[in-house]
């Protein structure tokens, strides 16, 4: 039974070594046909020395028969035919072949090694009741996660706070650094020191970022006493420590969007808002008539990432509250999953992210986190295509 | 540049910029500050000036010292995995997105395509998988993969190639196919080509990249915590920090230092290099 239950991790694995095997097949047969020519070349030096001799030319003759016996294009069977003609020989299409497959080899076996295999083995989990305790003894039960995901409140909740979550940071982070990119676009004298400013907390990652934030958040601000005394990152501030998220996300990544504007910005023509300026628009008018749509790509650019970046969020928020303060249910939430009335706790910034990482490594139910992400990229992937799909028609092409 | 004396927006713009830097600019502040104080002072006055900035060497020297953390072998072992890989990404990601333009046939496409399809999926959906997988090849192969560096390096290469990849292939579209033309009449092989013309053209975007990825894999925790593990031998300084603040939830004075110790490097690195990596990030952001 058990040896059933892990044949597809078998597959898997045989899969990867396959791969490898026909990489390395290649440039194995290669060395040894050059081996060959270089034994070739330097035994006909070496006999050549006196060519009027009849003998040594009938031996060179027996030998070049030898070894063209397994040279290119010598027709052993159909398969190692092609192979010379495509990949071994000297033709100009088998060197051009050559240098694509080895060009391609490292990133292609990288990426599918370490992307694809895992990804398609993790379809494969999602139906299963894999815990990571019982390694090689998962049973295939279908759908039953995914079903058990519509049932799942503390999911749902990730959910809900997630997308509120990635719609306020999506606006505030492009208003900020649309803002940002504007003011040191104009003619001031340190705007290379304003760039360089702006973009620096970008170098520090999120994790070291939360430590950071955590420490302003919980003994800085609450030293200033008054309205401050409580953290905003204290239990039942649901809001706050939402708002307090955003401030630290946008603090880091705002430098980084600003970056794609600044670009875009400095690439509108100036003649149009010369041209413009001379017809008698505005600068509001010169602003939202010329500028905004010419930078229409950055925003496409710009809203993407962020929204990828968001959905995904996780180091900062484990660092800055662990999956942030408990709060209570809304009661619109355990009304629609038929909860009683009693107070569900919840942690308030459990953002999908940390709800996958959680089942599968606290509470080690791998299949059902693997179910978790596989329906979190199906998501990711159906919003992406969707807000790419609908910028791209606001794009206006010089 | 020009000294011309300011226009009135122009001042405008000018102040409102300065004021707006050192808004972002106060969580700096704070935290050199507080990491120039000893544990207590941190604890009662957050926001005061520290008694005495020796104090600043003093908490350096218990970060370094500090077993949990192991601060320069932890800072090593980042040097290594970035640089490796920053240079083994932007390489092979070149040499593959070149023979990608510039071979036209079905499969060049399907394979861009291939890799493009990473670029959605999110690492959540690949993490568990990958524990296991690098498990079983252990199994299978006999090489260790957990808690390695090459491990490390070779998963950095697969997710960091489809951005690279992307970016590079946007690039070479753009560089005039006569120039390889003349190389190869000129009498230049196909890996002469890459390597001694193409390769340098594509040093702004390969800046830009170096940026890009530098910054997440110096700072990546998620991928070392599950490859390396947090008490790994081979554990990285996010790892460490992460260490740091994990076992001693209120020694702010250590755990300050170790994440001014932790962003010091890349900060002065970035301070040296500014110039050539705000234009490499304004030029590249678009393409």
């Amino acid at each position: 039974m058990k040896k059933k239950k892990d044949d597809f991790l078998m597959k898997a694995a045989t899969f990867i070594v396959g791969l490898i095997l026909v990489f390395t097949y290649i440039p194995v047969r290669r060395l040894y046909y050059l081996i060959l020519e270089i034994s070739d070349a330097i035994l006909t030096k070496k006999l050549l020395k006196s060519p009027e001799d009849i003998n040594i030319k009938n031996e060179i003759d027996r030998i070049r028969k030898i070894y063209m016996s397994t040279k290119a294009y010598s027709g052993k069977s159909r398969f190692h035919y092609r192979l010379d003609r495509y990949y071994i020989g000297h033709t100009e299409q088998a060197h051009s072949n050559r240098v694509f497959i080895f060009f391609l080899f490292p990133t292609f076996t990288a990426f599918s090694v370490f992307v694809i295999t895992p990804f398609i083995m993790g379809v494969y989990f999602s139906m299963t009741d894999w815990t990571g305790l019982n390694t090689g003894h998962q049973n295939f039960i279908g759908l039953q996660n995914y079903i058990g995901l519509f049932r799942d409140y503390q999911f749902f909740y990730s959910f809900v706070r997630t997308a509120t979550y990635s719609i306020m940071n999506i606006l505030v982070i492009n208003i900020v650094a649309f803002g940002l990119a504007l003011l040191v676009t104009q003619n001031t004298k340190l705007r290379n020191v304003y760039r360089a400013g702006f973009f620096l907390p970008n170098l520090i990652g999120g994790l070291v970022l939360g430590y950071i934030w955590q420490f302003i958040y919980n003994s800085a601000l609450t030293s200033l006493g008054g309205a401050w005394a409580e953290s905003v990152l204290a239990a039942g501030n649901n809001e706050h420590a939402m708002a307090a998220l955003i401030i630290v996300v946008t603090w880091q990544y705002a430098g980084y969007i600003m970056m794609i504007y600044i670009a875009a910005i400095q690439n509108v023509p100036q003649d149009l808002i010369e041209a413009s300026r001379i017809d008698g628009a505005n600068a509001y008018q010169r602003f939202w008539n010329i500028t905004f749509p010419l930078v229409a790509q950055a925003f496409t650019v710009s809203l993407f990432l962020t929204l990828v970046t968001s959905f995904k969020q996780f180091d900062t928020v484990i660092s800055l509250t662990r999956g942030g303060p408990a709060a209570i249910m809304p009661s619109w939430i355990t009304g629609l999953f038929g909860l009683s009335n009693t107070l569900t706790p919840v942690k308030s910034l459990n953002l999908i992210a940390i709800n996958i990482y959680n089942e599968a490594f606290v509470n080690y139910n791998m299949g059902i986190g693997q179910a978790k992400a596989v329906f979190f990229f199906i998501i990711l992937l159906g919003i992406s295509l969707l807000q790419v799909h609908y910028s791209k028609k606001r794009e206006v092409e010089l | 540049m020009n000294h011309l004396p300011y226009k009135r927006k122009e001042l405008i713009a000018e102040i409102v910029t300065f004021l707006l830097m050192l808004v972002f600019f106060t969580p700096f502040a704070i935290i050199l500050l507080n990491s120039a104080k000893t544990s207590q002072q941190i604890i009662n006055e957050p926001l005061g000036n520290p008694d005495n900035w020796l104090q600043f060497f003093l908490n350096i020297y218990l970060v370094f010292t500090n077993r949990n953390v192991g601060y320069f072998p932890a800072f090593f072992h980042s040097i290594i995995i970035t640089s490796v890989s920053l240079v083994t990404i932007g390489v092979f990601s070149a040499m593959a997105a070149w023979v990608l333009v510039r071979t036209k046939t079905k499969y060049s496409y399907l394979i861009f395509m291939f890799f493009l399809s990473g670029m959605v999926i999110p690492f959540q959906v690949v993490m568990l998988p990958l524990v296991r997988l690098l498990e079983l090849m252990t199994l299978s192969t006999g090489i260790p993969f957990k808690d390695t560096f090459h491990a490390v390096v070779l998963a950095y290469i697969g997710f960091g190639a489809p951005l690279s990849i992307f970016l590079f292939h946007g690039f070479i579209k753009s560089i005039p196919i006569d120039i390889e033309e003349a190389a190869i009449i000129d009498g230049c092989s196909k890996p002469q080509l890459f390597f001694r013309i193409i390769l340098p053209i594509l040093k702004p975007i390969f800046v830009t990249l170096l940026v890009l990825n530098g910054m997440w894999i110096w700072n990546d925790y998620l991928l070392p915590v599950l490859i390396i593990g947090v008490n790994g031998k081979t554990r990285t300084l996010p790892l460490a920090v992460a260490n740091l603040a994990g076992s001693y939830v209120r020694e702010w004075d250590q755990i300050l230092t170790s994440v001014v110790l932790a962003a010091l490097p890349v900060i002065i690195l970035f301070l040296f290099a500014q110039k050539h990596i705000i234009k490499g990030m304004t030029s590249g952001a678009i393409k």
